[in-house]
């Protein structure tokens, strides 16, 4: 073997240990599904002694007196409403500001990029009391409307940087041929976005779906509780051994839309987010 | 060379670029959602939260002013109020160097070509993915609860523990290892920064006789220094409001002896539990002058250590 290969072995098996190590919690709480709960925390192993396929089923048993494919289609729908608000109109907010001129863009930048590094919880007490005027604690409004109002700076932001990257002669082109923004915006600009436009999309699923601290506040009755709020559950009942199997089941199976999108999209996904922090 | 976000803002605009005189009210039509979010969602409630800081509110009642008294009682009579502020610094500075030097090195790693480079890039960007979810933090605090898989590791090494989660000197390092082990973000954008630099620096000081170390010293880090730079701001601004991870490995309550009382989640206590909006508010106000102090701080040591491609160092 030539020196350069050693080292090549010597780099993947250096890179693999450290993985190992890396994985470990997630493939410890797969094992954790498939034992029996009392096993569950004091083994270390990962091969379960005997296979508890029961617990899956325990963990797709009502909770708190929800069918628990509620919980999944509760995150579904606000997961699936967050990106379609942030898709259309951080988009169009992105366009207003990379290409189109008029007298406060300036200062709205600069609010824009402002909001961003904002603490939510500044906000978050007078939004909620607007909510609660609005009669709308308790509902998936809260959840999802503001997503309508291109609220996720951070995504505006993206997009901004990625349509300041294509070149303006596609737009003179456009409009040379006779197209106002709109058509130079729907034809031009979107189907050029779609890199930024799936990146923004993947992002927002994810965050949504894992998100917990707005669910907490505005969600309250357990018909619409999400799965973060069903897993939650758990926290208090954790004390009783005998959760822990459904426990982990359940958190397996809560995790398994993000992994599947992670592993369709994570091309776009990894480069999205070294996108974000780079181009200028 | 990249700039980070900070930059960009501060980038001369192309001079009558995307120019649609005759439309002057399009850029406000397309922009119509987020004024109004800006509006309702931002400068609205700001200004609300501003108020509201300085009275006493229920969320039920009418508010009732009572000037500064929210404040005074944070700094003179709330003990909790000091635990959680020192239980989130002691997690940032901590967790955040930590992390981003983990970052950093994985980073250094795999910056090598191989064909199993991407599959290895995105095997450790997956914690990161699934870092805020609550299913993670059930795992993390099982984990590390008595008798637990942690537990028998370092009984392993002669240091017996009864729960990690459970005694007050681990359970804050349980947390910080969960954002050390989130590295995954940073990771992707230090890679990024990496492929940024020029091979020839690297060559030329190899010729020079320059060692590992050195080049890492000379070329990498000053090159590196905007990017890390933006990961810095970025994860400090993010960890100062943690609340997930502290909220389920704690059952809630910021246990043992606050020790994880994190800032956002007394914040959430005082506000939801206790219905003490007005203090709440407060709270707010001071985060976000704590988080801006801590921002600004880092920006003015970046003039001593961030260096611009194009600038004379």
């Amino acid at each position: 073997m030539t020196p350069a290969r050693i080292r090549t072995l010597a780099w993947h098996a250096l890179v693999l240990a450290i993985l190992l190590v890396m994985l470990y919690p997630l493939a410890w709480m797969l094992a954790s599904s498939l034992k029996p709960s009392r096993e569950i925390v004091t083994s270390i192993t990962l091969i379960p002694r005997t296979w508890e396929w029961s617990n899956y089923a325990a963990a797709l048993e009502p909770r708190v007196g929800v069918p628990v494919w509620r919980f999944f289609l509760n995150t579904t729908l606000i997961s699936v409403g967050a990106v379609l608000g942030n898709v259309l109109t951080c988009s169009l907010a992105a366009y207003a500001f990379a290409r189109l001129r008029f007298r406060l863009r300036t200062p709205m930048f600069a609010f824009m990029l402002a909001t961003i590094m904002l603490p939510y919880h500044v906000v978050l007490i007078p939004q909620y009391t607007i909510f609660q005027q609005l009669g709308m604690v308790d509902t998936f409004w809260p959840l999802v409307l503001p997503k309508f109002l291109a609220t996720d700076a951070f995504f505006v932001f993206l997009m901004v940087q990625f349509v300041r990257q294509l070149p303006q002669d596609l737009d003179e082109a456009a409009r040379i041929d006779g197209c106002g923004p709109f058509r130079i915006f729907t034809l031009v600009i979107l189907p050029l976005l779609r890199p930024a436009l799936i990146t923004t999309a993947i992002f927002t699923f994810i965050w949504t779906w894992n998100d917990f601290f707005q669910q907490l506040i505005y969600l309250s009755s357990p018909d619409h509780y999400t799965l973060p709020l069903a897993l939650r559950l758990f926290v208090d009942t954790q004390e009783s051994v005998a959760n822990f199997g459904p426990m982990f089941a359940l958190s397996v199976l809560s995790m398994l839309p993000v992994l599947l999108f992670f592993a369709a999209f994570q091309r776009y996904l990894v480069d999205g987010m070294a996108t974000s922090g780079l181009k200028g | 060379m990249t700039t980070p976000l900070t930059r960009s803002a501060a980038r001369p605009r192309r001079r009558r670029s995307g120019t649609y005189g005759d439309h002057p009210a399009t850029g406000y039509l397309f922009l119509s959602p987020w004024i109004l979010g800006a509006l309702l969602m931002f400068l609205g409630p700001m200004l609300a939260s501003l108020y509201l800081s300085f009275t006493d509110y229920d969320l039920f009642s009418t508010p009732n002013w009572i000037g500064l008294e929210n404040y005074e009682r944070m700094l003179t009579d709330d003990p909790r109020f000091g635990n959680s502020v020192l239980a989130t610094v002691r997690f940032v500075v901590f967790g955040v160097p930590i992390q981003l030097a983990a970052a950093l090195g994985v980073a250094l790693l795999l910056n090598r070509a191989s064909r199993m480079s991407g599959v290895y890039r995105s095997a450790f960007y997956a914690p990161s993915l699934l870092g805020g979810s609550v299913a993670l933090a059930l795992v993390w605090r099982s984990l590390f609860t008595a008798d637990g898989p942690a537990d028998q590791l370092s009984g392993l090494f002669g240091m017996p523990s009864r729960g990690w989660v459970n005694d007050p000197q681990l359970a804050l390092a349980v947390l910080v290892l969960l954002i050390v082990w989130q590295f995954g973000a940073p990771m992707v954008i230090f890679l990024a920064g990496l492929k940024q630099i020029p091979q020839e620096l690297y060559d030329a000081a190899a010729v020079d006789g320059a060692n590992a170390w050195h080049r890492f010293r000379s070329i990498t880090v000053p090159m590196l220094s905007p990017v890390i730079f933006f990961n810095l701001v970025l994860n400090t601004i993010n960890a100062f409001q943690v609340f997930n991870a502290a909220f389920v490995v704690s059952g809630g309550t910021g246990g043992p002896s606050d020790t994880t009382l994190f800032y956002t989640l007394y914040l959430w206590r005082k506000g939801f539990v206790e219905f003490n909006m007005g203090y709440a508010s407060a709270m707010a106000w001071v985060l976000l002058l704590g988080i801006a102090l801590v921002t600004g701080l880092i920006f003015r040591s970046a003039r001593s250590w961030v260096h611009y491609a194009g600038e004379k160092r």
